[in-house]
């Protein structure tokens, strides 16, 4: 048995191999589920019917995939550039920082408020890329292992904050930030739930990332860089612009999703507000191959597993940490699905 | 004499291209076979099945009067074939011995057989020829050396035919004739080879029988002493060929002037002190042995490197500190030695490699946009205008032949009338037609007034080409010979680096 090289990926696999990998990964994960005394089948209807099964349970999904969609782009566009940044989760936890610290007592009236808001998040989880791009492209500091190493030091870092100045003196003890202003938090997208227009945000800004990636001068130079550096800084495209401009958006893209889940649900910073949006957001990526509308349709179905999981958790007494199993595995099938779309199997 | 290997009816296809149709081919005791034929002849296909990467849709291989399981590599090797690839399958950072024990002896064993693995290498090494020290590190070798370990890998398994593929596409000239004295010594020790080649004078120089594949069937089987280059030429293309011929034209004001350039820190430099001009309608060759300041000089005329001291002007102005993107802004082109790694990016598609370099241009883009349409018809001109076959402007750029990647790289510069061109080995693995199409639009550039730089190391092409000649050793240039004085004798000194009136002269 060897691999061949296609030559022409039909779309008909494109689709079907995302699709392949998530089923892969639920038949994989059905074996723990066994394990814990449960029919399989039962517990994944359970959790199709606890994140779709309600007008209230969807609104939580997409809530739960609203910062997803944001930081799957980040790693999509900085993937798509051989950018590794493993970062998006520390550059949320900063943007979030960053929000509810100024969002504060910011004098200023919402319409204005809101997006210098998520512009602030924005630079402040770009500002967290910007160093590790920059050791890369000085000094060939791989950048892997300084974006993943940040996450540690920005949650300690918000930890810090959340003890001393940015304590919020209203809440009896409990380690939170002061919430960002009243005046400054998105409205309901659908009365009565969680769901904020920070869905639009999100959906625009994976129409944009499009954008910029397929149509712009920009875009074609990422790609290229990405594909041969060599041969793109032949052909006059500079390296180090592209990459730092990529860092720069990517970094934005994971801040923005910070500062839209402190501004839309949580109103202050906690260090464990983020259920690994960050890492969950490569994983978003890498089901869409990379694909910024792709990623609005990974992210939906990656909260559709966490916030199904937390129901199947409640009715059948499965560790709700399935989810992070199920979506662990998706990666690892996604990637062997990829393989199965530029390659063929020969005997 | 029973053969060693038969061939017997192998047909593969992929999809709906039929690499191999039908193909059958003995190998006798002893004999050097020539597998003859373009790029996309199937030759390679035929070899990756006798060696067993592949298996065939129909037919068999028999060696040594066995049938070899189909698909199976190592039942292969077991059975004594041995290939060599043209890319090098080697470990850079091992040494000869490590590589030389990679894959064939087991894990476990590779410290505690190493005394008894480097005498089989020395005794092999001396039996046919191929000196090498066992406990060099391969990133020390020079290309010709890895290839030696390359066949010393193949004879450690106990090869007893031996399969090279394109086995001089890599070497310069000496090294070359080198490879096939050796090759020819090892048929004496009772090996059978058979060699992979478009080159017509490597096949008439050092095989015994040539067969010529075209278009996936055997076309013809000659002895070599009973036919010529030219039939052999004529029945690998199809067709007559001819390499268009350079005529006798006015040379122009000078263009490109460099006055006593080095690129590299003192001490180690690439290029060293070298001065040289390019006239408007002119084709100045540089010759030499690979590895002799070649690649410094191409990166210099491409903007990857820049001088560190002395001057490059072009037209009158610096030129030296450009880059890339500012020597296509002053129309100076560019085309690099390697297609594949610098020329093209291969997943992206046709119309984006045409329009990669000059994308922030008015014609090409618009407030940072990209002006799709118009890139896509840019490409489609420049398909039409320099024949580039099998591409629209959406193909993937990897899926085209190398012939038709290279027409594609430098009517990319061609067309924009430019004033200085550097072409870097342009010919390197392509077939003759190819070769031809190629060498006619440099000639046509240079009609039109462009001063061209040719870096070649095939010496009938820069003298075909050329009208002067400049030969490059250790980074040094010599003085420049008209391409009428430079007889094969003069060129070959100055490659070994005598030219006349030169104090550097070694």
């Amino acid at each position: 048995m060897r691999l061949e090289r296609r030559t022409h990926t039909p779309l008909s696999l494109v689709v079907l191999a995302p699709v392949a990998a998530i089923g892969a990964a639920l038949i994989l994960a059905a074996g723990l589920v066994a394990a814990a005394g449960v029919n399989p089948l039962a517990a994944y209807a359970e959790m199709l019917r606890g994140a779709l099964g309600s007008r209230l349970a969807i609104t939580e999904m997409l809530t739960r995939a609203t910062p997803l969609i944001l930081t799957g782009l980040a790693a999509a566009i900085a993937f798509r550039a051989r950018l590794w940044n493993i970062g998006a989760e520390g550059q949320f936890y900063m943007g979030a920082l960053a929000t509810a610290a100024l969002g504060h007592s910011l004098g200023l009236p919402g319409w204005l408020g809101v997006p210098l808001l998520m512009l602030t998040g924005m630079v402040a989880g770009a500002l967290l890329l910007a160093g590790p791009a920059y050791l890369r492209l000085r000094f060939e500091v791989d950048e892997v292992v300084t974006t993943l190493l940040l996450n540690f030091v920005a949650i300690l870092f918000v930890g810090l904050m959340i003890e001393g100045p940015l304590r919020d003196p209203l809440a009896f003890g409990w380690p939170t930030s002061v919430p960002v202003d009243a005046a400054y938090r998105l409205s309901d997208l659908v009365p009565r739930t969680r769901l904020h227009i920070g869905l639009l945000f999100a959906v625009a800004a994976a129409a944009i990332v499009w954008l910029i990636l397929d149509r712009t001068v920009f875009g074609a130079e990422t790609r290229a860089a990405g594909l041969n550096a060599r041969a793109a800084a032949f052909a006059g495209v500079s390296l180090p612009r592209t990459i730092m401009g990529v860092a720069l958006l990517s970094g934005a893209l994971a801040g923005l999703a910070g500062a839209v889940e402190v501004m839309g649900v949580t109103a202050g910073v906690t260090t464990t507000m983020s259920p690994g949006f960050g890492y969950a957001g490569i994983v978003a990526a890498m089901l869409a191959a990379l694909n910024p509308a792709g990623v609005v349709v990974s992210a939906v179905f990656i909260a559709t597993i966490f916030v199904g999981a937390d129901a199947m958790g409640r009715a059948t007494g499965v560790p709700s940490f399935i989810a992070d199993v199920i979506v662990s595995l998706c990666l690892l099938t996604m990637l062997v699905a990829l393989l199965f779309t530029s390659y063929r199997v020969r005997r | 004499m029973n053969p060693v290997l038969e061939l017997v009816g192998i047909t593969k296809r992929f999809g709906a291209l039929t690499a191999n149709d039908d193909i059958t081919l003995s190998l006798a005791q002893g004999e050097i076979l020539a597998l003859l034929g373009e790029n996309g002849a199937g030759k390679t296909t035929l070899m990756n099945i006798l060696f067993g990467h592949y298996a065939a849709d129909a037919g068999h291989v028999r060696l040594f009067g066995e049938t070899l399981p189909p698909g199976r590599p190592r039942a292969a090797i077991e059975a004594g074939v041995g290939m060599v690839h043209q890319h090098f399958t080697l470990a850079h950072n091992l040494t000869v011995l490590d590589n030389v024990m990679l894959g064939s002896e087991a894990l476990g064993r590779l410290r505690s057989a190493r005394a008894e693995a480097r005498a089989k290498l020395r005794g092999i090494a001396e039996r046919f020829g191929l000196p090498v020290d066992p406990d060099a590190k391969i990133s020390r070798l020079s290309v010709g050396e890895r290839q030696r370990v390359e066949i010393l890998k193949a004879l450690y398994r106990d090869a007893r035919v031996l399969i090279l593929d394109e086995p001089t596409a890599v070497l310069a000239r000496p090294e070359a004739q080198r490879l096939f004295e050796t090759l020819r010594e090892m048929t004496r020790e009772g090996l059978s080879l058979i060699f992979i080649s478009h080159k017509l004078h490597e096949v008439m120089g050092a095989s015994d029988r040539v067969a010529v594949l075209r278009g996936g069937k055997i076309v013809a089987e000659r002895r070599t002493a009973e036919t010529n280059a030219a039939e052999l030429a004529e029945l690998m293309v199809g067709r007559k060929v001819d390499r268009p011929v350079r005529s006798e034209q006015r040379v122009g004001a000078p263009v490109l002037v460099a006055r006593g350039v080095s690129v590299g820190p003192e001490g180690a430099r690439r290029l060293d002190d070298v001065s040289f001009t390019v006239y408007a309608g002119e084709i100045l060759g540089i010759v030499g042995v690979s590895g002799n300041g070649q690649a410094a000089l191409g990166a210099l005329l491409s903007g990857m490197a820049h001088p560190s001291t002395g001057s490059l002007t072009l037209g009158g102005a610096d030129a030296g500190a450009l880059g890339p993107r500012g020597l296509v802004g002053v129309e100076a082109g560019r085309v690099p030695e390697d297609r594949h790694s610098e020329g093209v990016i291969g997943e992206l598609s046709v119309w984006e490699n045409a329009t990669l370099e000059r994308l922030r241009r008015p014609e090409f883009s618009h407030r940072g946009f990209v002006r799709r349409a118009a890139c896509k018809r840019y490409a489609a001109s420049l398909i039409e205008r320099f024949d580039i076959r099998g591409a629209t402007p959406e193909t993937r750029t990897q899926l085209l032949s190398g012939g038709n990647m290279q027409k594609l790289v430098l009517g990319r510069v061609l067309c924009h009338a430019p004033r200085f061109v550097l072409v870097n080995q342009p010919t390197r693995g392509l077939d003759e037609g190819a070769i031809a199409a190629v060498h006619a639009e440099l000639l046509a550039a240079r009609a039109e007034g462009a001063a061209i730089l040719l870096i070649s190391e095939e010496l009938e092409e820069a003298v075909a080409l050329s009208d002067r000649i400049q030969a490059i050793v250790k980074g040094r240039l010599s003085e420049p010979v008209a391409a009428r004085d430079a007889d094969p004798q003069r060129l070959g000194l100055m490659m070994a680096g005598v030219w006349t009136g030169d104090a550097h002269a070694s």
